[in-house]
């Protein structure tokens, strides 16, 4: 066999791998889009669920599934910046960072079940947190840190060495230097880590069953002090959120009409992470244009 | 004008021959001591006693791997976590390889470009400004002027007066080294060290940087590592031949290249190795 017609066969293996998964995903995602847009409505995006009758919505889950997205987020960000910048910045190579980064991997690989039965016995248990907000937000952080300190890790290491040098050479201090210099021109690609995997985040599930719940009490979305037990900021409340109820519905569901909930579900979910995708990069893309050519 | 220091040495050691400047009208402002550069356990520089005179250009040559520019980035402490600096580094009567030195202070004295140029991810006058900024210059005027004075002396302002909120990460490779130039002059430095600045120029930009470096002299001491003899001739008025972390001779350029001492700087100067 010559080499032209060798690269001829592994040309055509390639694409052949490559348009498999591309088929899978398609048709994976034209699934859940076809069987879940037609459930869509106004209502059914705002409505509270029902737990025995049909026609109840997903709003309170949704809901909840954005406002622990962002508190996970509040937590996990500064924790996981703080983490890449002394991992990238200042620490030296040594059998402590070696540590670190061994630790951080394991992390990244812990099935997010672990996470969950972990935050259980810690947040809900020993802490008293109970199932809430709280307990689901750090149950949720432990999950996305290492993901998230990787990513921004990998930002930083994409600003050229060149610019930390021409910052000490003004006389500014390293510290001075990663925050005027290095984090600016980090920001699109650490923006775009982030919106991804918060991605990630507002899709999880097993980790929230046993520390956010599975309970969404009803909401009073008129009542915004974060002490009453309706109101939709309480982080003290148990919280179902999106994915979770997917989960449950097609576990427990004894809705008439738990079916087509469970569908509208999984389109709303599939739609909101593919917004996450594009809005990263979009945002990222505009950003580094801002820097670039102003 | 000068007086001899001739320290040839013969037998097991390379010969060498160092005439350090003496010249009233430009005194040492910056000099090196017994100076050794290790990078872990492996030295990279033996020997390098050099003097520098206020407000003239000297040249670090040398062939790749010479410790010319470890020797630079030495002067101004760059090397500070890459390798360990033993010595004395005297600037204007104090050492300022010392650790109790604020090193930060002593870089905005003795400022740096490098080869690549490396301009931030800001705007043209934001580059300039953001440094003094920092250091509680607030006045928008002031701030103004300093721009406008910075890139007026590195010959740019000419060419970006009216893109000064433009990204300086749109400049073309000159352009931004003469950013970068006068980034550093903006801090008004004593001393100006330069890492083979025009390397990555092509040879219209390098000419006019090398202008660009005549005017600056007036103003600043000059330290440039060049891989290029003739830009190190047409510059210079000192010139310092690095080889295998030795400095092997050091002398005024022009003795460097019309009668060199020592039979290795000879070839390199003439092209023979290097």
């Amino acid at each position: 066999m010559n080499s032209k017609t060798q690269n001829k066969i592994a040309i055509g293996t390639l694409y052949g791998v490559a348009g498999l998964v591309v088929l899978i995903l398609l048709a994976l995602l034209g699934y859940i889009l076809v069987s879940g847009l037609p459930q869509l409505s106004w209502h059914f995006l705002t409505a509270p669920a029902k737990a025995f009758l049909k026609g109840g919505g997903v709003g309170v889950q949704l809901y909840n599934s954005f406002y622990l997205l962002i508190l996970a987020m509040l937590i996990s960000f500064p924790i996981a910046l703080g983490a890449a910048i002394y991992l990238y910045e200042y620490a030296r190579d040594n059998w402590v960072t070696t540590t670190i980064r061994t630790a951080i991997e394991i992390l990244s690989s812990l099935p997010s079940v672990v996470v969950g039965l972990f935050g259980f016995l810690f947040f809900v248990v020993k802490l008293r947190l109970g199932f809430s907000i709280l307990s689901g937000a750090f149950a949720l952080t432990f999950f996305n840190l290492p993901l998230l300190t990787r990513s921004i890790e990998d930002s930083l290491r994409t600003i050229d060495l060149s610019q930390r040098e021409g910052g000490l050479a003004l006389g500014l201090s390293r510290w001075e230097t990663i925050t005027r210099v290095i984090l600016p021109a980090a920001v699109p690609s650490i923006l775009t880590g982030v919106i991804l995997s918060a991605g990630r985040v507002f899709g999880e599930a097993a980790a929230l069953i046993y520390t956010a719940g599975q309970s969404a009490p009803a909401l009073d979305f008129t009542d915004w002090n974060p002490f009453n037990i309706s109101s939709p900021l309480n982080p003290m409340r148990p919280a179902e959120t999106l994915a979770v109820h997917i989960w449950k519905i097609n576990s427990e569901g004894i809705m008439p009409d738990a079916k087509a909930i469970s569908s509208g579900s999984s389109a709303v979910l599939v739609l909101a992470i593919l917004l996450f995708n594009f809005a990263a990069r979009y945002l990222g893309k505009r950003l580094y244009k801002r820097l670039t050519s102003a | 004008m000068f007086v001899s220091n001739d320290v040839s040495t013969t037998g097991t050691m390379q010969k060498r021959h160092i005439v350090q400047p003496r010249d009233a009208q430009h005194p040492i402002v910056l000099s090196t001591e017994e100076l050794h550069v290790f990078y872990g356990k492996k030295e990279a520089i033996y020997e390098g006693d050099l003097q520098f005179a206020r407000n003239q250009i000297t040249a670090l040559i040398g062939p790749s791997g010479s410790g010319k520019s470890t020797y630079l980035r030495s002067l101004n402490r760059m090397n500070d976590r890459i390798a360990t600096v033993t010595g004395r580094i005297m600037y204007r009567g104090v050492d300022i390889n010392q650790s109790d030195i604020d090193v930060y202070e002593m870089r905005r004295r003795v400022g740096m470009v490098f080869q690549r140029p490396n301009p931030f991810a800001k705007s043209i006058y934001d580059n300039i400004a953001f440094a003094l900024r920092l250091r509680g210059t607030t006045d928008q005027h002031e701030l103004d002027e300093i721009v406008e004075t910075s890139l007026k002396q590195a010959a740019l302002w000419n060419q970006v007066k009216d893109d000064l909120n433009k990204s300086a990460l749109a400049l073309s490779g000159g352009q931004a080294q003469r950013l970068c130039i006068a980034r550093a002059i903006a801090v008004k430095p004593d001393i100006l060290l330069l890492d083979e600045p025009a390397s990555a120029l092509d040879p219209v930009s390098t000419s006019q940087l090398e202008d660009t470096l005549l005017e600056l002299k007036k103003q600043y001491t000059i330290i440039i590592v060049t891989h290029n003899m003739q830009q190190a001739g047409r510059i210079s008025e000192y010139t310092a031949f690095f080889n295998q972390g030795r400095v092997l001779e050091y002398d005024t350029t022009s003795h460097i290249f019309t009668n060199p001492q020592v039979q290795i700087t000879s070839d390199y100067v003439s092209g023979n190795f290097g």
